[in-house]
């Protein structure tokens, strides 16, 4: 960067002092890493041996890290828990929160890119931890749960502090939910690559994993309700129910689902509960409400906050959100079995799920209009602030993608569309716009506010970082819709005698060019990320770049459409 | 806080209450919205009326067009069948000759035969049926065998070395690195290197000719012609299934690899193998 920066002190670096003392803390961890350490000395097979080595080095790392906390001080880093907190909230998890996400978003993306070129090119596959088996579900868990979920808890502390005017019930708690949960996402990853997985569909963590999400789960749900439960304003603010809803739904599915029987208690191997299609449906009760109560509401509870908060417009409607979040969750728990279409899953099942799924369409519009709306009276805004534009994307992707889920489940197209690139390209309209943008729009409001700036490192670098996303995922969209019907079209062709015309090798060479398309794509929306990572990382410092006011200025400059370099 | 409140931009009134400066407007659900929702839950029900739908004790509602999917597939399956009943009938009926002397059932054999071989055997033989290494190119004119019509349908119905199948052909070289000494083997190897003009060492060849003729020709022929009674590959025609070096040589001399194809005809019907035995010999090799 060649322009220059002006660093902007914060507001009041003078440190809170020691809040906590790290005492047991550290008890607790050097515990917890010597169980680690006899676990891997009484494993019962290799990669659990490998994989408590790695939680040894986990917890024993940090637990030297908090002995040797005082000499951290000094570091140029900014101490994450050492800014007062004025308005009594309690910042620093949602702090460390947002550059975890940001973190992770990069990995989670990063990974996605390289298992797109795998596809293009198998002899990328590097045997045996980066296969394209493994590396796979690294890059689902690590957009869904390490980026997504990081963003979520983040935004929910955010959020519910703010509209109930309560700090974060539980004191330490809330870093105990932060650390806990990097420690599962750290478990989570590190064991796909050893090769440790149950075989479940975003749930591919094995059970000793699974328990220690349960117990972090449990604190998260904790902290959330306690703020509730001590709120000074007489109502819940809608996207607190969604948040809520959230939580409290992904603990009932993640137990359901990962129910298994450990082979041996210091053993990798489980076996679930389930067998036959009994398995298959409660898994895709799993993964499809993963998507509808993770992906789907408690998202829905980021845009109720951050899009009226950044229009500085009222909700468009309070009955609409009281309709649409009770028809949402109570239909969408019923759709996972349009997953199974066309499968040993009984007829009666598979028409439910896809009548539900129909019915779903206008509840998950209820989000998108609501969002729109409160817009209405602040569309100039679209022009002059880069964070709503991201928002209204989001939300136009959101629409598209929940108008697409419905189609998809009805029967005859599933028929064309399971199991081809176009379920590929749906769920990533979904995620990368919607969930991707509104995160990204709500880490943009939050970091400036969050470490006491009077505004982002770059206003225009934003918007760079919408046109790279935006293009990435319209990029990655068409050509997954393009080469997901050609694929279900060939392999269901048929000649004028009755026979196929092409082998499955076939099809698999004609998707070629469009795995190359995707990901170019996935590179343009990783870019974007980067680009964002640079400006948050900026703006944390205290840095401001000198620029034009996007839209033009106040005393009428002409904008210029400069870009940020 | 929750006095009333009228938002200024829209005129409209809001529900007086406020969180950390959100206040939420009054609006009324859109209408298009609610009608649109309404319509999607008349038509979820209108479809549980008619399709398979409510789950009971022991059963589930059948709905009132006794759709099934089972009998769906049945249906279909069976109208793909009826459509080609008759030829394919023609076609049990005939030998794999007769077959490809009528223009009319060899053409639809022969798609049949590739719908069958894309589901069945591409995947040691290739979608071009150019084969790999350890996996017989199909499209020259080189035949373990044999490539007349009635030997493919033989070799495609019961297999080569296949343990559960009687008939199968079975050809098995014996291992000479126990047999020959080292020396033997680099000589008798670079003479099959030599027959088939592969580079080779002139003096080598010559000393393994006659390692060849005590120890090999008894399968493979005088000349090295191979022989298809017994399985024995011709050495002559620079053709290799395990490779044309003189080291790739030198180890299939030593410890011969012996390859294992099922026979089909018990998992496709003689039929199928009767399409596939006339695919295979459309290729460009058959005899």
């Amino acid at each position: 960067m060649s322009a220059p920066c002006r660093p902007v002190p914060a507001a009041g670096l003078t440190s809170i002092g020691d809040e906590m003392t790290h005492g047991p803390y550290i008890i607790a961890l050097g515990i917890a890493a010597f169980l680690a350490l006899a676990g891997a000395g009484f494993a019962v097979d290799r990669p659990f041996a490998q994989h408590m080595w790695v939680l040894f080095f986990v917890l024993a790392g940090s637990a030297i890290v908090l002995m040797r906390r005082t000499s951290f001080a000094s570091s140029r880093v900014p101490d994450l828990s050492a800014y007062p907190d004025p308005s009594a909230y309690m910042d620093g998890p949602i702090r460390a929160g947002s550059i975890a996400t940001m973190f992770w978003g990069v990995v989670g993306l990063l990974v996605g890119v390289v298992v797109a070129l795998q596809l293009a090119y198998p002899d990328l596959n590097i045997e045996p931890w980066f296969n394209f088996g493994r590396m796979r579900p690294l890059h689902t868990s690590a957009v869904v749960f390490a980026f997504g979920g990081n963003a979520l808890i983040a935004t929910s502390f955010y959020v519910v502090q703010r509209t109930s005017r309560a700090r974060l019930w539980g004191g330490d708690l809330a870093w105990f939910v932060f650390w806990g949960y990097q420690l599962f996402i750290v478990m989570a990853a590190t064991g796909y690559l050893l090769g440790i997985t149950q075989s479940r569909e975003y749930a591919e963590p094995e059970w000793y994993v699974d328990i220690w999400l349960t117990i972090v789960w449990v604190a998260y749900l904790a902290v959330f309700l306690g703020t509730i439960l001590k709120r000074k304003e007489p109502h819940i603010y809608v996207a607190n129910w969604f948040y809520l809803s959230f939580i409290v739904t992904i603990a009932m599915l993640h137990v359901v689902n990962n129910l298994a029987m450990p082979v041996s208690i210091v053993g990798s191997k489980s076996y679930s509960l389930f067998a036959g299609v009994q398995d298959a449906l409660t898994q895709w009760w799993y993964g499809h409400n993963a998507v509808g109560f993770f992906l789907t509401a408690g998202f829905l509870g980021m845009m109720y906050y951050f899009v009226p908060k950044q229009a500085n417009r009222p909700v468009y409607s309070y009955r609409l959100s009281i309709i649409h979040f009770w028809a949402l969750i109570f239909l969408y728990i019923w759709a996972g079995p349009h997953h199974l279409h066309y499968t040993a899953l009984p007829d009666w099942a598979q028409t439910l799920g896809m009548v539900f799924s129909i019915m779903l369409w206008m509840p998950s519009w209820g989000g998108m209009i609501n969002g729109l709306m409160t817009l209405s009276g602040a569309w100039d805004k679209i022009r002059t602030d880069p964070i709503i534009r991201m928002m209204v994307a989001a939300l136009a992707f959101y629409g598209m993608s929940t108008f697409e889920g419905p189609v998809m489940s009805i029967k005859a197209v599933n028929a064309l569309s399971h199991y081809t690139d176009w379920t590929i390209g749906h769920v990533h309209s979904g995620a990368l716009g919607w969930v991707g943008l509104i995160s990204f729009a709500a880490i943009y409001h939050m970091v400036p506010k969050l470490w006491g700036r009077a505004r982002l490192y770059s206003e225009r670098m934003v918007i760079w970082h919408f046109w790279l996303a935006t293009l990435g995922i319209v990029v990655y969209a068409a050509v997954m819709w393009v080469s997901g019907v050609m694929q279900g079209l060939m392999w269901r062709e048929y000649d004028e005698q009755g026979f196929l015309v092409y082998s499955f090798a076939e099809t698999v060479a004609a998707m070629h060019p469009y795995y190359l398309m995707r990901a170019a794509g996935g590179a343009l929306y990783l870019t974007g990320a980067l680009v964002m990572a640079f400006n948050i990382w900026m703006t944390i410092l205290g840095h401001q770049r000198e620029e034009d006011p996007v839209g033009g200025s106040a005393t009428g400059r002409q904008p210029t459409l400069q870009p940020a370099e | 806080m929750s006095e009333k409140h009228i938002d200024e931009v829209s005129g409209v009134d809001t529900t007086g209450h406020e969180w950390d400066g959100i206040r939420e407007l009054n609006n009324p659900l859109p209408r298009w919205w609610v009608i649109t929702f309404y319509i999607t839950i008349a038509w979820a029900l209108a479809y549980t009326v008619a399709y398979p739908a409510w789950p009971l004790v022991s059963s589930f509602t059948g709905g009132l067009l006794g759709y099934s999917s089972r009998v769906e597939l049945k249906d279909a399956m069976a109208l793909a069948e009826a459509s080609r009943a008759e030829y394919a009938a023609a076609v049990a009926q005939k030998s794999v000759e007769e077959v490809l002397a009528d223009d009319t059932l060899r053409t639809f054999a022969t798609s049949a035969g590739a719908a069958a071989f894309k589901v069945n055997c591409v995947q040691c033989h290739g979608s071009g049926a150019a084969g790999s290494a350890g996996f017989p190119n199909l499209n020259d004119d080189e035949w373990l065998w044999g490539g007349a019509p009635g030997d493919i349908f033989t070799t495609i119905a019961h297999g080569i070395r296949y343990g559960a199948d009687d008939t199968t052909r079975v050809s098995e070289m014996p291992a000479f690195g126990e047999m020959l000494e080292p020396a033997q083997v680099r000589q008798v190897a670079s003479y099959v290197v030599s027959l088939s003009g592969g580079a080779h060492d002139a003096a080598l060849a010559a000393e393994g000719a006659q390692v060849f003729a005590d120890n090999c020709a008894a399968c493979h022929g005088d000349a090295g012609k191979g022989n298809r009674e017994l399985g024995a590959p011709d050495l002559t025609d620079a053709i290799w299934l395990y490779g044309s070096s003189l080291d790739q040589v030198a180890a299939q001399v030593r410890t011969p690899r012996h390859g294992v194809m099922p026979g089909w005809q018990e998992r496709l019907g003689e039929t199928t193998v009767k399409e596939l035995a006339v695919f295979i010999h459309s290729l460009g090799g058959g005899e």
